[in-house]
């Protein structure tokens, strides 16, 4: 188990180098640093001070050992656009992704979970019937046709909820959220179901097809044969059966709507990460682009990582198999 | 006793397999066909079918800007779906749009099949090194979700790109950025399915007649790991379709001198607020009406090309 928790860091590790190539490369390709940095009327000898400065003279390879170090350290220089530190930037940003995100979560997991055991105990069920249909639905919908319908129902149309923004936001030592206020939750509705709903018809599929795998199984049956009630096999032996492919599902769904989050974000002006991306790749603005890859790529790796471990302790038969 | 079959023509012979069996028994499959093919057919002939060509200049006037569908009040007759705020005719940018959208997502598919497909049968004909490197790089790039590094493949490639070009070239940029980030499901699939067939009797043979490799790679490997890339492509399609919608929505794709469909409901976004929905909704309903077909064609085609992959 522990050789195998190493080779996995390895992986981990390796994965992470290629990003950062993959994000030092974009500071050389995209545009020239010093263009970006100073004004139309510097001087020539200006930017070649700058050059130096910078170290855009050294090799490649010790400018690459240098943009690591710093990156390592949360550095990724100054924006090119807003001229502020881009770890600060990010870490401004980073409270209203994250309740976006949590607060998706909850609500895949839950609705998500609760239909999936619904649909799977209850197959021929016509709410069942309805619900899988409508789960088709929500994979062919695109996550920005789903925000704007939303918006133009109870935004325009209703008029009950606001269709932008966070609402109001209260600061708890450098942690802004906006979870503590009443316009701060009706601010978030539309926008985490938005980003929920992708995921939650994924985790509903999955579950239901769990579900209907052990609720033929023989430990179930012996269940029935022993008398118990409908309830005790539904809960505590078939759905806690169903877990491992579920905390699968929740490693993959937290990486997926921080994605998401992008459009979600966008079409909703939440004042995040994503909006934050988007925003900066129509500038062109190198640092924020390639801070936030990092940052994606370094969820993702901590996430499976966490995943995989997680199986281990979980799961017996993978402990035993991994010997 | 050998029983004789009376000779098929040709769509005899077409209907007479497994495949079109399943797909002659399965209604979704065919009403989905059905919805793809009239879509796909009704894009790819807007030219010749559309009532208006919302390019050229002398045929739009502003004065029909922002009317409504022709069954509400203050619609006319020979405005279906309404006008934009240009004074287009919405059902012919639709099936403009639509066109652009499907060649698009065409492209994209076929560049990220290419590359998966070559990647995929060189890194489970060579294995070792080869394919530890390109197994590698696969894993690295699903690392990141498919939408973000189709932004910044992208947005790199409007970056590099002189201002002048970028709305010109802006399609082109776009099928790359979704082909790249398109291959790795398919070199995955293909790999696994090569690895099988290297190990298999017909591929030896040819290895003892002193075959070339890439011989045995195109004339005798290629063709057996096709079904589930054909599966894989519908399905990437549809993928395609919603990326560039996508792209194009956050303003990041085809610009808006010739709309795709995402970059119509990118501009009727902006009047959703004063009430003309007409604008975002119709080009929507498009969008997902086409998805949801192909969708569904590559639903059955998996069931139907290979059981296992379910």
């Amino acid at each position: 188990m522990f050789a195998l928790i190493v080779r996995r860091l390895l992986q981990s590790i390796l994965v992470m180098a290629s990003v950062s190539v993959i994000s030092f490369s974009l500071f050389n390709f995209v545009g020239d640093p010093v263009n970006n940095m100073v004004g139309q009327d510097a001087t020539r000898e200006d930017r070649v001070r700058i050059r130096q400065e910078l170290g855009l003279d050294d090799p490649i390879i010790v400018q690459y050992g240098r943009f690591l170090g710093n990156a390592i350290q949360g550095d990724f220089g100054l924006s090119y656009r807003i001229k502020r530190p881009v770890d600060q930037l990010i870490a401004e940003r980073l409270p209203a992704t994250l309740e976006l995100v949590f607060v998706s979560a909850l609500i895949a997991l839950g609705f998500g979970i609760t239909a999936g055991v619904y649909t799977g105990i209850q197959r021929n069920s016509w709410a069942s019937r309805l619900v899988l249909s409508g789960s088709l639905i929500g994979v062919s919908l695109p996550t920005f046709i789903i925000g704007i319908g939303l918006i133009y129902l109870f935004a325009v149309h209703l008029r009950w909820l606001p269709s932008s923004g966070r609402g109001g936001v209260i600061d708890l030592g450098g942690w802004k959220t906006s979870l503590l206020t009443i316009d701060g939750w009706r601010s978030i509705i539309l926008p985490a179901i938005t980003l929920s709903l992708f995921q939650m018809t994924i985790i509903l599929r999955l579950v239901r097809a769990e579900m209907l795998e052990v609720m033929q199984a023989d430990f179930i049956k012996f269940a029935r044969a022993r008398g118990l009630s409908e309830r005790a096999i539904n809960f505590s032996h078939a759905l806690k059966n169903t877990l491992v492919p579920v905390v699968t599902i929740i490693g993959i769904n937290i990486g997926g709507l921080i994605a998401f989050s992008v459009i979600t974000e966008t079409v909703f002006q939440w004042p995040g990460t994503g909006l934050m991306f988007i925003q900066s790749v129509d500038f062109v603005d190198v640092p924020i682009m390639s801070a936030y890859l990092c940052f994606v790529a370094l969820v993702f790796v901590v996430v499976n990582l966490v995943v995989d471990i997680l199986y281990f302790v979980i799961d017996p038969r993978i402990r035993l198999g991994a010997k | 006793m050998a029983t004789t079959k009376p000779p098929l023509g040709f769509w005899g012979r077409l209907a007479d397999n497994d495949v079109a069996h399943s797909f002659l028994t399965t209604p979704s499959a065919m009403i989905a066909a059905g919805i793809a093919v009239l879509c796909i057919g009704a894009a790819l002939l807007a030219p010749l079918i559309a009532p208006f060509n919302p390019f050229d200049p002398s045929q739009i006037s502003l004065w029909d800007g922002k009317l409504p569908p022709a069954w509400i009040e203050g619609g006319q007759a020979q405005y279906l779906l309404g006008t934009d705020n240009q004074g287009r005719d919405m059902l012919s940018t639709i099936l403009y749009g639509g066109r652009l959208s499907i060649i698009v997502g065409l492209a994209a598919v076929c560049l990220g099949m290419v590359l998966g497909v070559v990647l995929g049968v060189i890194s489970g004909y060579f294995g070792g090194t080869v394919d530890s490197i390109i197994m590698r790089a696969a894993d690295v790039q699903l690392t990141i979700p498919g939408i973000l590094l189709a932004i910044l493949i992208n947005g790199v490639g409007r970056a590099v790109l002189p201002l002048e070009m970028r709305d010109e070239f802006a399609i082109y940029v776009v099928i790359v950025a979704i082909g790249l980030t398109d291959w790795p499901q398919f070199a995955r699939v293909v790999r696994g399915a090569t690895m099988v067939e290297v190990s298999k009797e017909y591929v030896q043979a040819a290895r003892v007649i002193d075959l070339p490799g890439w011989m045995i790679m195109v004339r005798h490997i290629l063709p057996n790991v096709m079904r589930p890339v054909l599966v894989l492509a519908t399905i990437g399609l549809a993928l395609a379709v919603i990326a560039e919608a996508t792209l194009s929505f956050l303003g990041q794709g085809i610009p808006p001198t010739t709309p795709s469909l995402g970059t119509l409901i990118r501009v009727g976004n902006e009047f959703l607020f004063s009430g003309l929905w007409w604008i975002t909704f119709f080009p929507a309903i498009a969008l997902v009406v086409l998805v949801f077909s192909v969708n569904l064609l590559g639903d059955w085609m998996r069931d139907a090309l290979n059981p296992k992959l379910r």
